[in-house]
Order: structure tokens, then sequence, then C-alpha cells
């Protein structure tokens, strides 16, 4: 590394507050021809899914689940089971890796991984702050739609090389749910990049800052953003698998779906890939509808909020925060709606959340051609 | 990045679509060669990339991996008996096949060294090509755009009439 690439890397931290003043600086730092900048980028959002999964994923949902249920959760290990989550690693990393006899090796083992490599390419065009992005695509939130395709294969596989009846089930519900819910999770996210004028993440992140906070958010600069934000809430819930629309892992018909021949550390990669999945549709539904790293709180006169918590570390703040806002609302209504049935998760596909999500759109080019 | 990233990373990817195309003509085993394709697809979209034509790569994902290799893979997993059916992939029409593919080569290469000059451009994409695409699809290329709409909404109500529960079938049984 040379002189010149450290202080490179010093001054954005300094001043910072140029866009994508980090994550430019960190892609330009190499180690002779080893582009350890790049490497250094994709290991950021890696790190922050592993501790975000196992800090409030895991524990956090477990301990939601708890207090909603009247319950006290995890107690035993450490304070108030703060330190279950590594015991739980602990226990899932010293587990033998079974393949069962019969499933298909290949097919077994790469499921896991295509399923997580698709949740984790989507965090390419996360930006996680003002100042850092993985990659200022202009083509953004089309990708962060499009790579969930991924994800689908990894859970075919899976589930078809498991050679269990019930992981072809649930392998094929999962797949019939995220394909159907694509197309209304779509339609309302162009509403927002209507919006927007433009699909670059970094770029509608931007739109939406100004002095007045919260109220530059594209969900209340247009009455008709409410129903996109709400269409999108509810397909990015089936999207993920998570309930009410939990039918691929539907324990009491289903035992857990496609992962039910699992264990270890591939059952442990699966749940990242799902947690990952859940960080991701909460941070982009932050970011079309809810402005994403830019504060909420607005400028008052001599009380400047808004300038005081705006900046790199601020933004990075707020966008995880929002995500967090939004998983633990995940997390409250799983405890909360019971199951849908196939068909009326099909009906609420196609029969309601389909024909809203165009009529939003309609409206939002009508509201956006004669509103100013 | 500098120049050896660029190549090496393009030469990773260049490897993978090759490969796996390889492979998905070569298996014996129908569930894989869907499979393979999986890696072929993703790997032609990263060459998409290094064309500057990302809007492009993110189709290719959306409709190839989404759409086309899902049906794909479903096609194979419904069809009954498909594990033990003995799939032909022996060698078969020599002297035609190679026949074929020295013209096909032939001919692509007597496009390659004629047409043109084949050097990079020299000015770079500057701006937005998501909005260029919109633009030229909404004036130049109305015709064929709406064209293709109409296409799909005839395969959709196909479809839909295709898939629809059949109440007079149902009541006989």
């Amino acid at each position: 590394m040379s002189v010149s690439a450290i202080s490179q890397i010093r001054l954005p931290f300094l001043m910072g507050n140029n866009l994508n003043a980090w994550s430019d600086a960190l892609a330009g730092l190499t180690l002779s021809w080893f582009p350890l900048g790049l490497v250094i980028i994709a290991a950021i959002p890696l790190v922050f899914i592993a501790l975000y999964a196992l800090t409030y994923g895991v524990y956090g949902e477990r301990k939601i689940s708890a207090f909603m249920q009247d319950r006290l959760g995890p107690m035993e290990v450490g304070k108030w089971g703060i330190l279950q989550t590594l015991a739980d690693i602990l226990k899932l990393l010293q587990k033998e890796d079974i393949v069962p006899t019969s499933a298909d090796k290949f097919l077994f083992v790469v499921g896991p991984g295509i399923l997580f490599v698709g949740s984790f390419l989507a965090f390419a065009v996360l930006p996680f702050s003002p100042a850092f992005i993985g990659a200022s695509l202009n083509v953004g939130l089309f990708y962060a739609i499009g790579i969930v395709a991924l994800e689908v294969v990894g859970i075919l596989a899976a589930g078809w090389g498991s050679n269990n009846k019930w992981s072809l089930y649930g392998a094929v519900r999962s797949v019939a749910q995220i394909v159907s819910y694509e197309i209304p999770a779509a339609i309302a996210l162009l509403c927002g990049a209507m919006m927007a004028g433009t699909l670059d993440m970094q770029q509608i992140n931007v739109l939406q800052s100004g002095p007045y906070g919260f109220a530059h958010f594209y969900l209340f600069q247009s009455p008709i953003a409410w129903l996109p934000f709400l269409i999108y809430f509810i397909a990015s819930l089936a999207e993920t698998n998570r309930a009410p629309f939990d039918i691929p892992e539907a324990e009491s018909e289903l035992v857990a779906g496609y992962f039910t021949e699992y264990s270890g550390m591939k059952f442990a990669v699966i749940f990242l890939a799902e947690y990952g999945s859940m960080f991701m549709v909460s941070a982009i539904i932050s970011i079309v509808f809810l402005g994403g790293w830019n504060s909420p709180l607005p400028n008052l006169g001599s009380v400047a909020l808004y300038d005081w918590t705006s900046g790199p570390v601020w933004g990075a703040f707020w966008i995880i925060s929002k995500g967090f806002f939004f998983i633990f609302v995940q997390m409250w209504l799983r405890w909360t709606l019971p199951r849908l049935r196939v068909d009326q998760l099909m009906y609420l596909c196609w029969k309601v959340l389909t024909p809203f999500a165009f009529i939003s759109f309609v409206l939002t080019a009508i509201w956006e051609i004669y509103v100013p | 990045m500098n120049n050896a990233t660029f190549v090496t990373i393009f030469y990773i990817f260049a490897a993978i679509t090759v490969f796996s195309a390889a492979f998905v003509v070569f298996s014996k085993n129908v569930i894989y060669s869907a499979f393979a394709l999986l890696f072929t697809f993703f790997g032609a979209a990263a060459l998409y990339v290094f064309l500057s034509a990302d809007f492009i790569a993110v189709t290719q994902i959306v409709v190839y991996v989404g759409g086309i290799l899902v049906l794909l893979l479903f096609g194979v997993m419904f069809t009954n008996s498909i594990m033990q059916a003995d799939l032909k992939t022996d060698v078969l029409h020599v002297v035609p096949g190679t026949l074929l593919l020295v013209v096909t080569v032939g001919g692509l290469l007597f496009t390659f060294y004629t047409t043109g000059t084949w050097k990079p451009s020299e000015v770079q994409l500057q701006g937005s090509v998501v909005e260029r695409i919109g633009i030229e699809t909404m004036s130049r290329f109305v015709l064929p755009f709406e064209m293709a709409s109409i296409l799909l909404l005839a395969a959709l109500i196909g479809a839909a009439f295709l898939a629809r529960y059949d109440n007079v079938h149902n009541n006989e049984h």
C-alpha cells in the first residue's frame, strides 16, 4: 500500500461530504496489483449481514416474539440471554455436516450457496451512506429487483436436491410466490422511480434530501405514494417468505419447507440469506419511499436538526435504523397475522395487489405530469 | 481499477460462461443441464457489463434467469420419469454436423474480418443509458414496442384461458 493511497482514505473521513467519497477512495486502493479496496467494499455488506443477523436477526426476533406472546425468551446464556446466539453458532459449527444418502449431492450442497449469493448480490447497489455504495449503477433499482431471480434458482436447487416431498413442495410454493409477487412489487417500485425520474439508488436518495427532513420523502410528496408503499411492503413480505406469506415453510404442513433436510452450517447459510433479503427489501422500501440515508428531522428555525443529523456517518445510522424498523414490523406481523392459504395468496397477488399497483402507477403518472 | 484486474475478471467470467455452456450440452442429467444454464446466463450478463450495457445485463438476468430458466426447471421437475429416461448425447451424424460447424464458423469469421473496423469507441458513454432507451422506445421504435405488447397480451389471455378453472368439466366428474 503506497503512502498516497493512505492519504486518499484519510481525506474523506475528515471531509466526507462528497457523494460516494468513501467507496471511491476504497475502489482506488490497491496492494501492488491486487485490488484490495474492491474486496473490502464487498466485505463490508457481508460483515454487516453477519453481525445484524446474529444480533438483531436471531436474538432480536426471539426476544420480540417472546415479548409478544408474554414469554421471556432466551434467558439462560448470559444476562437476559444475550449470548444465546453465540451458543447457537457454536452448536451449528460443531454439528456433523449431514448430506442425506438419497439426496442429489451436488445440488444439495450448491443450493444454499446460490441462495446466499442471490441475496447478497443485491447489497451491491444499496447506498449505506451518502459516502458509501458498492456500485453506483444507473440501473441500480432494476438490478436490485432483478437479481432476486438467482435466489429462486437456489431455492429450487435446495428443494430438488433434498429429494424430499416436503422440500420440493416448499420450493415450488416459494418459487411460485416469489415469481408472482415480483410483479406488484416491481410496479409499486416503478411509481417511486417515476417520481424520482432515475433508477440510480444514490440519486433517488439525493432527490429526497432537503431542509424540511421527512417532508421531502416521496411518501409525503404525493398522496398517491401511500398506495405503492403499502403494496410494496405486502409484496416484500411474500418475496422474503415471511408471515403471513410463509406457506413455503409452513411448519404445520411442510415441516420446514425447502430446508427441511438441512442442518449445521448449511442451515445457517440459508438463514443468513433469509435475513439478508429481509434487510434488503426493508432498505429498498426506505430508499424509494422514505428517503434512505436522509435525516427525517426538519430544520426548525435556528434549531437546525436536519443539518446536525446529516453526514456520512449519520446517513449510515438513518438507513440502518429505517431498515431495522421495517424488519421490526415484519417480526411484529409474524406474531399477529395467521398464515394465508395458497389460493388466498394467489388471489391477493393477482386480483388485489396487481390491479391496485396498476392504478397507483397511472395515478402517479398523472400526478407527476399535472401537479408540479 | 487497473487494466490487469479488468482482464482477469473478464477471463473469469468468460471461463464460467464457456465451461457451463459446455456442461449444459454434454451433461447426461437434464436437471444438471438446466442448473448449469444459470451460470451460462449469469456469465453472459457479466460479459454485457463489460460492454457497458448494464441495462441489457440486468434484463438478461430478469428475463432468462427469472423467467425462462425457472419455467424450464418447473417443466423438467414436473415431467414424470425424467430421471429414468436415457438421454442420447452420443455423437450422431458426424459429417453433416462438421459441415454445418465449418460453414457457421467460416461465415462468422468472414463477417468478422471483412466488416469495418473493430476499434473500441473513443467516446465513453455518458449519462444514464436507461433514459435514452426509454426515449428511443417511446419515439422511434414505438411501433415494434406496441406490437410486442399486443403479442404478449394475447399470450397472457391465452395462458389465463388455459389455466381457467373449468366448472362444467369438474361437475361431470
